[in-house]
């Protein structure tokens, strides 16, 4: 196929290519971004063009008659993010056509994604390009390229085992709980230690639903803090007895040297509910949950390995997925390449 | 075409479309991700299965001149039709899991071997109730409720592989689609209770004819029939109590159950007052 007089690009910035403190520089906020849009539509030759901004990526796509447009579109990227040519020739990248096809439709499917096989990529996809439709930005090669993107991400995540699995130990352990008692917003989660990991499961529990929250600590100020900001119960640790009795999930993230949930204390709280399963998970280390109490009857206990391994397990079988969804890739990329060229070629 | 479709093989279209049902769920499982569609597909064909089984007992039925629990084979045949009744109904609470798999599995296997056991057919009792409709109901409501015992057997040892499964954090595969944990404790509890009930009600009515004529019932079918409600009623009874649940209660329903199906060959033999026939076609 030759090569068609406009040209569909792409460039920009995402975690392959520029470190965290870059990608702060570059990154569009509102303003910055609906002046930068301005200045797109203002720069002559520049046809189609749409904005891919989140915290791992900033990547403009667009349609430009040629090459000496993309040169005008850099300078001006750099001018609107104030960073200098240097370092977007040190940290930025670009893609043209065929190329800037595949790489959107990794970026959609996740396999762009720091994590990989991540959903929410696909949903800020979906948003940079119903904005750039709103605003009319877009034309009939983005709109077409965009649709088979979504298209292609949609078979990606259905026919392979991208998405597979949760790969973080929070969302492992969440997804647990669900196995465990189907719906977390029939649950009462205990949080035992009130420091930096039991304040986040607090909030992680409460963002998801939990039906109530339980915060215990030593000292009961700083449970009373936690409980409050995560609009639960304070409690103080010699009430856990009965706090655990009371609960469905338990986590504990201490800095006890011995156990504070001993089996014995586990074994008297499942007899006033045997039939309701108990959910423990020890965030501490050393380990706060005596190991023992696994083996009690609908009582399922996980540590911070267990997470970990899960989510190791879970992302390493999206890896071995990794090669199949590039082949996909390659080939819906080709498949489309062909119509969109034909476009360009109509486009100049 | 229609003098085709004679009673067992109507019987036998619905245990093969029980077994197609049961190969599509697994293939389903094999994907990663089963479809709707496949899920629509092994439904359609357990329907299908019903609904054959069904013809196939309605026209034995018929040529009975009661309901169709003659012999050992057909009341296998209505204890898995009773168990596809329970899971039509316990089925939409487990979307997307693999109970229609598990229950296709089970009808399929108690379809197929009391068709390929010549044995269990080759005799059948004729007008076994005598014209009476209550002696009837209280049959049916029995074997109806080993249907119930039967689907609690299947949704007992998917709660034994999702403990296993979490206990051993071995998570993924088969395990995936398993139900919640308390999602299978609640479903147990009222499958017990409802099986319970059935076989009470079904006990009731036949009682109150028995003591009209004690020996119309022989004494080793009343003693099995007894201790089988005696067993699932103590489990009721625990398991209200809160003292046998989670894999315990599972595993006593599992076995309980293959005790009960065991115990239909002697119930079976000593029908009250049937004159066996040869099975005429």
């Amino acid at each position: 196929m030759d090569t068609p007089s406009s040209v569909l690009f792409l460039f920009g910035a995402n975690h392959h290519t520029a470190p965290l403190a870059v990608r702060e520089k570059l990154a569009l906020d509102a303003e910055r971004a609906a002046a930068f849009a301005a200045r797109m539509r203002a720069t002559p030759g520049v046809q189609e063009f749409a904005l891919l901004n989140t915290c791992n990526r900033i990547e403009v796509y667009g349609v430009a008659r040629n090459p000496d447009t993309l040169a005008a579109l850099r300078t001006g990227w750099c001018e609107a993010t104030g960073c200098t040519p240097a370092e977007f020739e040190s940290h930025g990248f670009s893609r043209h056509n065929h190329d800037a096809i595949a790489h959107l439709f990794a970026v959609a499917a996740g396999l762009d994604s720091q994590m990989l096989g991540e959903t929410e990529i696909l949903g800020q996809v979906k948003d940079a390009y119903d904005a750039a439709l709103a605003q009319t930005w877009t034309g009939p090669v983005l709109n077409r390229v965009f649709q088979k993107t979504f298209q292609s991400a949609k078979y990606i995540r259905t026919h392979t085992a991208i998405g597979d699995g949760r790969t973080s130990v929070a969302s492992v352990a969440v997804d647990l709980a669900g196995r465990i008692f189907g719906k977390l917003t029939t649950c009462r989660v205990l949080v035992i230690g009130a420091g930096d990991i039991g304040q986040k499961t607090a909030q992680a529990f409460q963002s998801r639903g939990a039906r109530s929250i339980t915060v215990a600590s030593r000292t009961l100020s700083k449970a009373e803090a936690v409980a409050a900001a995560a609009g639960g119960w304070a409690a103080s640790l010699a009430e856990l007895p009965e706090a655990v009795a009371a609960a469905d999930i338990v986590t504990s993230s201490t800095a006890a040297p011995g156990f504070v949930l001993p089996s014995e204390l586990v074994a008297r709280a499942m007899k006033h509910r045997p039939a309701r399963p108990l959910f423990l998970i020890d965030l501490a280390l050393p380990r706060d949950v005596d190991p023992a109490a696994a083996a009690l009857a609908n009582v399922f206990l996980y540590n911070l390995d267990d997470l970990a391994k899960i989510a190791e397990g879970n992302l390493a079988q999206r890896e071995a997925e990794l090669a199949r969804c590039r082949a996909i890739v390659a080939e819906r990329t080709a498949a489309l390449w062909p119509q969109v060229a034909h476009s360009l070629n109509r486009k100049a | 075409m229609l003098s085709l479709l004679t009673d067992r093989t109507l019987l036998w279209l619905g245990a093969l479309l029980y077994l197609a049902g049961f190969l599509t769920g697994l293939v389903a499982l094999t994907k990663r991700q089963p479809s709707a569609g496949q899920r629509t597909i092994l439904n359609l064909f357990l329907v299908g299965g019903w609904g054959f089984q069904m013809a196939g007992l309605y026209v034995r039925g018929l040529a009975g001149g009661g309901c169709p629990l003659g012999n050992t084979f057909e009341i296998v045949q209505f204890v898995a039709w009773s168990a596809m009744v329970m899971y039509f109904f316990v089925g939409t609470i487990f979307r997307g899991s693999l109970l229609g798999l598990f229950t296709a599995g089970y009808a399929a296997a108690l379809g197929l071997v009391s068709l390929l056991i010549p044995h269990w057919d080759l005799v059948r009792g004729q007008k076994l109730f005598g014209n009476n409709p209550w002696i009837e109901v209280h049959a049916a409501l029995a074997v109806f409720s080993y249907g119930v015992f039967g689907l609690l057997a299947l949704t007992s040892l998917m709660q034994l592989l999702q403990n296993w499964s979490l206990k051993n954090k071995r998570l993924n595969g088969l395990f995936w689609f398993l139900p919640s944990v308390v999602q299978l404790e609640q479903i147990n509890y009222r499958l017990v209770l409802l099986g319970v009930t059935l076989l009470t009600i079904s006990l009731g009515v036949g009682a109150s004819w028995w003591v009209r004529n004690t020996e119309s019932v022989h004494l080793p079918k009343l003693l099995v029939t007894v201790s089988v409600w005696l067993c699932y009623f103590v489990v009721l009874l625990l398991r209200w109590r809160g003292r046998l649940v989670s894999v315990r209660f599972a595993w006593v329903c599992l076995v309980l159950f293959c005790v009960a199906l065991l115990s239909l060959g002697p119930v079976n033999s000593n029908r009250h007052g049937y004159k066996p026939v040869a099975r005429s076609r």
